[in-house]
């Protein structure tokens, strides 16, 4: 049996259940996140109670959708054009690679961006949070990856914001991906994040990966190598996608 | 080649509306194709309520069987490319506009890719056509009667209604 969620929790109550979940967890390390973490309510009633299937793939399973040149527009990698005038926030650059787990490049593969403005708002109806909307910034975007399986967004650094997991819930700034592989099990959303964010441990859904390492892996790095001078500070994010269920 | 650790995947959060979606997103085909079939049903939590904030992903081969490699999903210009996607409404109802899957090797069937706020990581199901020769497939035999249900389409008038239940009696196998 499961204790059902209490409606407000406190982050000391929330903080208490992810440190008892971490001390307790004796199962080899995993990369991906519990599908019930309880720390994490909407995870409550959305999470498959019976193990996941280990299935043999099947031919249409290898495969994965392809998409072209003519499913992307070369602006929908800047998210900070398309608007009558600049978004406001910290303009960055983001790029890495998208490799599979032998290390190579996964080319022409659609990499998909979403995230919140500088002040930690989306541009979503459902987003209640009263921060201000950028008239500059919707916050999506899209591109294909290079033959070496690189991609680039130029976009503004997303702030932190508050939701309504617990009292006093907020989470570190993020941009959500989403990935496409060579195998329709590489398929991969995920969130990427800033380094040295405050907000890491006290964050259930970041934490839901109770594996540190492998949390560790969803943190982009400063890369002065990619900051370009008078205009844009760099951040370098690869990502390996597994052909696991 | 030395193994590279996976990167961990995260919930698609309640945000995607804005980014995921997209004109044409669910036509797979051109509904008034003669040759169109339905692919629809209702996504379900724990408690048998309507997930309206879920994100369904349909890849499949054409209903000759061949697993296309065609670009255009993002900008349909009336060819299949197999691929397609569905956010939920408020009433947890997803729908495709498609063809029936022909083989592609084993018992035809739709490969699905669930997303939802709550969902920490992407589940990924079969949706079996329900004539097919489901007792060659390795999966489907693997499973009792009741489990076996989860993963089967029901036939309707428009074509193919398949619910998509996260927890619970009846949870989908994935």
């Amino acid at each position: 049996m499961e204790a059902a969620p209490q409606p407000v929790a406190s982050q000391a109550d929330i903080s208490a259940q992810i440190a008892r979940i971490a001390a307790e967890d004796h199962t080899p390390s995993q990369a991906h996140p519990r599908l019930n973490y309880p720390p994490y309510r909407s995870s409550f009633l959305r999470h498959p109670k019976n193990p996941l299937l280990t299935v043999d793939p099947a031919n249409l399973e290898r495969a994965a959708p392809c998409f072209g040149q003519r499913d992307v527009d070369p602006l929908d990698a800047d998210l900070t054009a398309g608007h009558p005038g600049e978004p406001l926030g910290e303009r960055i650059i983001l790029s890495g690679r998208v490799l599979d787990e032998s290390g190579r490049p996964l080319a022409g593969r659609l990499v998909e961006i979403w995230q919140a403005n500088a002040s930690g708002r989306y541009h979503h109806q459902l987003d209640q949070h009263p921060a201000p909307l950028d008239p500059n910034f919707t916050g999506f975007g899209r591109c294909l990856t290079g033959p070496d399986g690189s991609y680039r967004f130029l976009t503004i650094k997303p702030g932190p914001y508050p939701w309504r997991n617990h009292h006093n819930a907020w989470r570190p700034a993020h941009i959500h991906f989403s990935l496409f592989g060579t195998a329709f099990t590489q398929r991969l959303v995920t969130q990427m994040y800033f380094p040295g964010d405050p907000l890491f441990g006290l964050d259930p859904i970041f934490q839901s990966i109770v594996d540190p390492l492998a949390r560790q892996r969803l943190i982009a790095d400063y890369d002065h190598d990619l900051t370009e001078p008078e205009y844009a500070t760099g951040y370098r994010w690869d990502i390996v996608l597994d052909r696991s269920r | 080649m030395s193994e590279l650790a996976c990167t961990p995947g995260q919930t698609v959060g309640p945000f995607f509306g804005m980014a995921l979606p997209y004109p044409g997103d669910s036509a797979l085909v051109d509904p008034a194709d003669p040759g169109a079939v339905r692919l629809h049903g209702t996504v379900y939590d724990g408690a048998g309520g309507p997930v309206p904030d879920a994100l369904i992903e349909l890849w499949q081969p054409d209903a000759a069987g061949r697993i296309v490699r065609h670009p255009g999903s993002l900008c349909r210009d009336g060819s299949f490319t197999g691929w397609g996607r569905a956010a939920t409404d408020a009433n947890g109802h997803y729908g495709f506009s498609t063809v029936p899957p022909g083989s592609a090797g084993g018992p035809p069937f739709f490969a699905i890719t669930v997303f939802a706020r709550g969902l920490l990581n992407r589940l990924f199901t079969r949706a079996y056509l329900p004539d097919g020769d489901l007792d060659a497939d390795p999966l489907f035999a693997s499973l009792d009667a009741g489990r076996r249900a989860t993963l089967l389409c029901v036939t309707d008038p428009t074509g193919y209604r398949f619910d998509i239940r996260l927890q619970g009696t009846d949870e989908t196998c994935s």
